[in-house]
């Protein structure tokens, strides 16, 4: 551990990391416009704006994965140019990435060892790697393969990963998304103990209460420019999000859920062995979702929710009917195509290369999915104009930037992609709608833009499940929410009449009436 | 320092650009090549590219060379565009004719207009049933059907040598391994009187339009598409990975037993062990080199047809060996994979420190 003292907020220490002028172009966008930023030892220090205001750019050359164009960074008083990661964790950087850097083949063992010098003993690391995980709550197998993990459990091996080199300066991208409020009040304590022993923290987030709660000093972001400097702790979240956005955060209008619609999805004892050996097994779910109600899934990722959603969307056929009903129909046998004939519509997790084909233009990608019911296929020949129609209005309808209905899917940024995917299976008027991590890595306009989309369809008499790791979001969106824990599916609570707190626990497993034989060891909370 | 980035969006352009590219950087290199090989490379060029085209007679000879070309590359373009790599279009050629044979054969002494048709028909199923093994092994038990399609072409080379030098042998025939010549009734009639081009070649075209109707316009050829460039998309849609290895393994199977009836009946008028110059493999590179695209397939196995005619030539008046065709196919198909990288990414000079 690094032996600087502790933050005091006054010190006349050198700084740990200051950077001055930086600037990063890239082909269409300037990403880091003169950028200047300043990290004290032992301070925690929030990089705060929007998704694509240039934050993760910016933790990218601190770790020496992209070089900037211009500027001048500082360690410890020296001027360096770091070359690469190698030479980045050399010199005491770690960095947890938003999106994953792990080699999906290799064991979480192996994906450690190649980020060490030298070569490793595997099994002394994995002895360590288990010591790490359990101090700090971040249970993992060191001996699974990455492939096998969920989002959540791939980012606790990043975690595991920074936290086993004891870096000086610890760059957190985004940490939070995948984690129980408990879980993030024991990852909080961690990242305060390890600033306590002196390390600084970079913590990129856009989450406003976090940074209020965690930071010391937080500088924003915005269009790849710093709009300001502030103390988190003297700030109310409006002032800091007019910071960071430019203006007033927008607020979602939710009305009262009309009660008494008629059962539009209906889980009936959805019990389905996963094929995969590290999969979830999903065991005995029950769930109605009515028309006009939208209810949330919460939950820490990897505790099934992949497993259900294949299982309601029909890309993963279940054996028998009766488990799945949509519309009033046993579906549990049937394609995701005659599902989605039923009335289903269905947003997956992943965008690119699941909800949208990456190197096909927008006017091909309504076809897929909407091509039936839109009328896009006439007499099994494709009818281009009207695919171009529809993609257009959805473009306009859900403003989407994009160059237009011949742009690429990958062109997109991910929430513009989002916003067109979530368009484009609004528009066909579905009767029922499920939605999974409507807003992951969508920036705060556009992710109100969504949840409203949603809220407008329910108003309209659709049922509509969503699933999300959100919290903040279910709460904001659902009129009911359960949680799913290990395969398990709780009863459903009204949004109204439970907290935070109270689905928090349940997301460790533990609800009224759970089965008491549960190995409740073995929840991956 | 130079270095490659990848492009925001892929170069529509270049997507175009890179066979004509590819094909400029070979023709440069084959001056290379005819000069170390002590040759005039004028001469060699003029004997290798202009000769094949220097009057109608070599045209036709030309467009003769490409129909089993564009019709067999057609059919793997199906295929290739859904991911499913069906290697084995030589086999699938061989079978086709083999079956056209046995009706061939079977209806020597007959003069009925519909020996031909049941010829067709014949070599088209033979090919996909050849198809059809890969399908099943691929479905089935998830056998990759590159090794498979491939695998299963040294059968039918030897299915074909079997029959040939065994059942099927000419016994009037010199002991030379090739059956007796058809009849008449079993022959593909000419296009052009006097010239050797056949009515395979509408039959190509004919193939090459369908092709575009099914790859361009169909729900279904769009599907396959989808699954050629994601998987989990084409689940997430509900489109069934099933169908759409069955339907790229048996087009390109159809196809290219169609070529082989086409040779059988056409130009050569019987079975022989030497009944295909590796047609299979040189459409694939056909089928690359035209962007999977029909219109694109038609050029390229006018380029390809010349590239064999012109190795013949070169053979005959600058006494080159046999080999020098595949040489430039070889080098046809490397630069074009060169040039495709550009589609994709672009040169910039990196920013000096």
């Amino acid at each position: 551990m690094p032996q600087e003292q502790p933050s005091s907020g006054t010190q006349s220490a050198t700084p740990r990391l200051k950077l001055s002028g930086i600037t990063k172009i890239y082909p269409s966008v300037v990403a880091n416009d003169n950028i200047d930023l300043t990290v004290m030892p032992g301070e925690i220090h929030a990089v705060l704006g929007e998704n694509g205001a240039g934050k993760s750019t910016l933790m990218k050359m601190i770790y020496g994965v992209v070089k900037p164009d211009a500027g001048e960074m500082m360690w410890q008083g020296q001027k360096v140019t770091i070359a690469n990661p190698a030479h980045a964790r050399e010199l005491g950087i770690g960095m947890v990435f938003q999106h994953f850097s792990l080699f999906e083949t290799l064991t979480v063992v192996d994906n450690v060892a190649l980020s060490l010098p030298g070569k490793q003993d595997l099994r002394a690391l994995s002895e360590r790697i288990r010591q790490v995980s359990d101090k700090y709550g971040l249970p993992v197998d060191p001996r699974r393969i990455v492939h096998s993990l969920s989002v959540g459990e791939r980012q606790r091996v990043e975690i595991i990963r920074c936290l086993l080199q004891t870096p000086k300066l610890l760059i957190m991208d985004e940490p939070t998304s995948v984690l129980t409020p408990q879980a993030v009040r024991k990852l909080f304590e961690t990242l305060r103990q390890l600033a306590s022993e002196g390390c600084s923290i970079l913590y990129i987030s856009h989450k406003l209460d976090e940074i209020q709660e965690l930071c010391d000093t937080a500088t924003v972001l915005r269009g790849g420019k710093v709009s300001g400097h502030c103390v988190p702790s003297k700030e109310s979240p409006k002032s800091m999000a007019r910071l960071m956005i430019g203006k007033d955060l927008p607020v979602c209008e939710h009305t009262q859920a009309k009660e008494g619609g008629e059962v539009l999805l209906k889980l009936a004892g959805l019990s389905h062995a996963s094929d995969d050996p590290f999969g979830i097994d999903l065991q005995d779910l029950h769930l109605e979702v009515h028309s006009g109600e939208i209810v949330g899934i919460a939950g820490v990722s990897g505790n099934g929710q992949q497993e259900l959603l294949y299982a309601v969307s029909g890309e993963e056929c279940l054996s028998e009917r009766f488990p799945v009903q949509i519309c009033g129909t046993q579906a549990g046998r049937m394609s995701p195509g005659r599902r989605r004939r039923l009335g289903l519509c269905f947003v997956s997790e992943e965008r690119l290369g699941r909800g949208a084909v990456p190197s096909m233009s927008l006017a091909e990608n309504v076809k897929f999915g909407a091509g039936k019911r839109r009328r896009l296929v006439r007499s099994s020949l494709s009818d281009f104009k009207a695919a171009r129609a529809f993609a257009a209005e959805c473009i306009e309808r859900y403003s989407v930037k994009a160059g237009g209905v011949f742009a690429q899917a990958r062109s997109l940024s991910g929430g513009n992609l989002q916003k067109f995917i979530v368009g484009r299976e609004i528009m066909q008027d579905p009767k029922m709608l499920v939605v999974a991590q409507p807003t992951w890595g969508v920036d705060v306009g556009a992710a109100a833009f969504i949840r409203q989309s949603i809220i407008d369809l329910r108003n309209r008499g659709c049922a509509v499940l969503v699933i999300s790791e959100e919290l903040d979001e279910l709460f904001e969106m659902c009129d009911r929410i359960a949680v799913i824990a290990k395969g398990r599916l709780s009863p459903t609570k009204r949004a109204a009449e439970t907290n935070v707190e109270e689905i928090g626990v349940w997301m460790s497993g533990i609800w009224p009436g759970v089965d008491a034989t549960m190995d409740q060891a073995r929840v991956q909370a | 320092m130079f270095k490659l980035e990848a492009r925001p969006q892929a170069s529509l352009a270049m997507r175009y650009a890179s066979p004509a590219i590819a094909v400029v950087l070979m023709l440069i290199a084959g001056v290379v090549v005819f000069s170390a090989l002590g040759r005039n490379p004028i001469e060699g060029f003029q004997v290798f590219f202009l000769n094949p085209m220097r009057d109608l007679n070599a045209v036709t000879e030309l467009l003769l060379k490409a129909t089993p070309l564009m019709l067999i590359a057609v059919g793997l373009a199906v295929g290739f565009r859904a991911n499913v790599w069906n290697i084995g279009a030589e086999g699938q050629f061989l079978m086709g004719a083999v079956a056209a044979t046995a009706v061939a054969l079977a209806f020597q002494s007959s003069e009925s207009a519909l020996v031909l048709p049941t010829m067709v028909v014949a070599g088209a199923i033979g090919g996909a049933l050849w198809a059809a093994l890969p399908a099943l092994l691929k479905t089935r038990f998830n056998a990759n059907e590159i090794l498979t399609s491939l695998m299963l072409v040294y059968i039918a080379q030897l299915a074909v040598s079997w029959l040939v030098f065994g059942p099927w042998r000419d016994p009037a025939g010199f002991n030379f391994p090739q059956t007796e010549m058809f009849s008449d009734a079993a022959l593909l009639p000419m296009l052009i009187e006097g010239t050797r081009l056949n009515y395979a070649f509408i039959l190509a075209l004919g193939v090459l339009a369908a092709g575009y109707v099914f790859m361009e316009r169909s729900y279904t050829g769009f599907k396959m598409r989808v699954a050629g460039e994601s998987e989990a998309a084409a689940r997430y849609a509900g489109y069934s990975a099933v169908t759409t290895i069955w339907i790229g393994l048996l087009a390109g199977g159809a196809a290219a037993g169609l070529a082989g009836m086409a040779e059988v009946a056409g130009p050569v008028g019987q079975l022989t062990d030497k009944i295909s110059s590796g047609y299979g493999f040189a459409a694939i590179i056909v089928a690359f080199v035209g962007r999977l695209n029909p219109i694109g397939i038609f050029f390229a196995s006018l380029l390809m047809a010349l590239l064999y005619i012109g190795g013949e030539q070169a053979q005959q008046y600058l006494s080159l060996p046999a080999s020098i065709s595949k040489v430039f196919q070889g080098m046809l198909l490397f630069f074009l994979l060169g040039s495709d990288v550009f589609i994709q990414y672009r040169l910039r000079r990196s920013a000096r420190q």
